[in-house]
């Protein structure tokens, strides 16, 4: 991988130049590029999920991943904000490799990101405004009136305010994935992501959380990376797509690039779903 | 797509040998997985923040609200020891003997062994339960998204709260079961109760009292770390959080009864000295 020199940005960075968090490669750190995953592998017992995986990340924009089931997207992400460990390869934020951090160092990083789990994993103990809170409880020392207010002011933008004092389980699938979206908005992170934030949810429900991730994006200026099977959503809302395929992104490029592309693999998995068609009918 | 050529069926005698070597590796094993979840779990007890509410927490749902099932079976147990007590010293006209037997009974062994045996009932089959839930429904790993140590927000609580409160309540089930003593043996047998306040303090040491209670500490660490262990690493949905619960009580009950013979061993011969 080649960079041109005027494209190297040397971000000053947030973190205490004194203190070692990972090791810093410069010829990672991008103006474009907010992640990179470069050559990264992971096995559970003999199953070889990811098979040098590289993949780069466009800062301000909606990244889609897709690709079939069991193919290692949501290991992926999960490898992305440090949930799982790789076996090797590296993984830059901001030009700072995160895989040899401890959790001590990892937690640090985990503060730029954001994370809407498939089913939300909301905590089914905790109220919808006690979710909306915790990261605020945890990582800051606002009183609790500043938090519920703010906590109040994520869940209007995302038109839920009328549910904060219900528990999960009170409330439909697309109300705890919005939930969901407010807990992980209300740090104001730099980065977000959705592991297949559409599974379950009708095709109106489905637009609505397209429409929520492409506000979330523009209103925000967040990093979205999206896990997705649903190829109507990917190719509405999605900037730039990948596919994992075999442990390996067999396909990346723009909409555009990607409608162009004549991997057999990919063209079949997209058109399948008949959501699109190839501009370029003979592979 | 290559399909995989199924493996040729193991001969018994290997089966056998499999079984045989991996027993006992396996059982090394979970000591080492349970010895890291503690340590990691002491490790993140002295670094800040510390959580003291969900230390009240867990201390309220594990105590607190333990009281009344471990003053009932406290209050009984006590009464059918003084019971069986009072008929077998009859025999040789020994009744007054039955506060020795109460006290000691109660205060080194019954005491914590039964105590904890209910919190492992009540609390730890809970604690496998709400963890093995929270893992399988990704909650432990939205706490980790959240820059949170999970080890940290649930499981040192969790042991805190286990090794503080066990002696507490052991102290209510000596309570409560010498009260039953006391109504079985006095009210309803008609025991001399001076007899049988003088004997229950004069045989009974401080020293008993002791041991017990540090049995009963002993057992909250390992019920709790039992319970936090097999939630914590739950895997395979409902069945397998079923799974987590069942095996929470069984390992934490026998490891009680086991501890409870090898740490009595170690103490009557410490203290006796």
């Amino acid at each position: 991988m080649t960079l041109e020199s005027d494209e190297i940005e040397i971000t000053t960075g947030e973190y205490d130049p004194e203190r070692r968090l990972g090791a810093e490669d410069p010829t990672q750190r991008h103006e474009r590029w907010q992640v990179r995953v470069v050559r990264l592998h992971k096995s559970f017992d003999d199953h070889q999920v990811l098979r040098g995986v590289d993949l780069d990340i466009e800062r301000g924009r909606i990244n889609m991943i897709i690709g079939g089931s069991g193919q290692g997207k949501s290991v992926l992400m999960k490898h992305l904000m440090g949930l799982l460990k790789p076996d090797s390869g590296h993984i830059y934020v901001d030009g700072i490799d995160v895989v040899p951090m401890n959790e001590y160092e990892l937690n640090e990083i985990r503060k730029k990101f954001g994370l809407v789990f498939q089913y939300a994993a909301l905590f089914d103990s905790m109220s919808v405004e006690e979710n909306v809170i915790f990261p605020l409880v945890e990582h800051t020392k606002l009183g609790r009136q500043e938090m519920l207010e703010l906590a109040y002011d994520m869940l209007g933008k995302l038109n839920v305010p009328e549910h904060g004092r219900k528990f999960p389980a009170q409330l439909s699938g697309g109300q705890r994935k919005r939930v969901a979206l407010a807990r992980a908005l209300v740090l104001k992170p730099e980065i977000l992501l959705y592991d297949e934030p559409t599974t379950g949810l009708d095709p109106i429900q489905t637009k609505v959380a397209d429409d929520m991730i492409k506000e979330t994006a523009d209103s925000f200026g967040v990093t979205s990376v999206v896990i997705s099977h649903d190829m109507a959503s990917v190719f509405r809302i999605g900037d730039r797509i990948s596919m994992l395929a075999d442990g390996v992104i067999v396909a990346t490029g723009t909409r555009s690039e990607i409608l162009h592309s004549r991997s057999h693999y990919l063209r079949e998995f997209v058109e399948t779903s008949g959501a699109v068609r190839f501009e370029d009918t003979s592979p | 797509m290559t399909t995989q050529a199924e493996a040729p069926p193991k001969h018994p005698i290997v089966r056998l040998a499999d079984f045989v070597v991996g027993l006992p590796m396996g059982f090394v094993r979970g000591v080492g997985q349970h010895a890291r979840l503690l340590f990691q779990a002491a490790a993140w007890a002295v670094r800040p923040p510390y959580r003291v509410r969900l230390l009240i927490e867990q201390a309220e749902f594990i105590g607190v609200e333990s009281v009344p099932i471990i003053a009932l079976t406290g209050f009984f147990s006590g009464a059918v020891i003084a019971l069986q007590g009072v008929y077998a010293f009859r025999l040789v006209q020994a009744e007054r003997f039955v506060g020795t037997a109460l006290g000691l009974t109660l205060t080194r062994e019954l005491g914590p062994v039964f105590t904890c045996l209910m919190i492992t009932a009540r609390a730890a089959s809970g604690m496998a339960t709400e963890l093995g839930s929270m893992r399988i429904t990704e909650q432990i790993d939205a706490i980790t998204a959240f820059a949170v140590n999970p080890v940290q927000y649930l499981v040192t609580p969790r042991l805190l709260a286990g090794t503080i409160m066990a002696p507490l309540l052991t102290m209510v089930f000596n309570l409560t079961g010498i009260f039953g003593g006391y109504m079985a043996a006095v009210v309803i047998e008609n025991v001399d109760p001076a007899q049988f306040f003088y004997t229950l303090r004069w045989y009974t040491d401080p020293t008993d009292v002791f041991q017990g209670l540090f049995k009963a500490m002993v057992f909250g660490l390992t019920l709790t770390l039992v319970g936090c262990f097999q939630g914590f690493f739950a895997s395979g949905g409902a069945k397998g959080v079923g799974i987590a619960t069942t095996r929470a009580v069984v390992i934490s009950s026998v490891l009680i009864l086991c501890l409870d013979y090898f740490l009595g061993d170690i103490l009557l011969a410490v203290l006796s000295k």
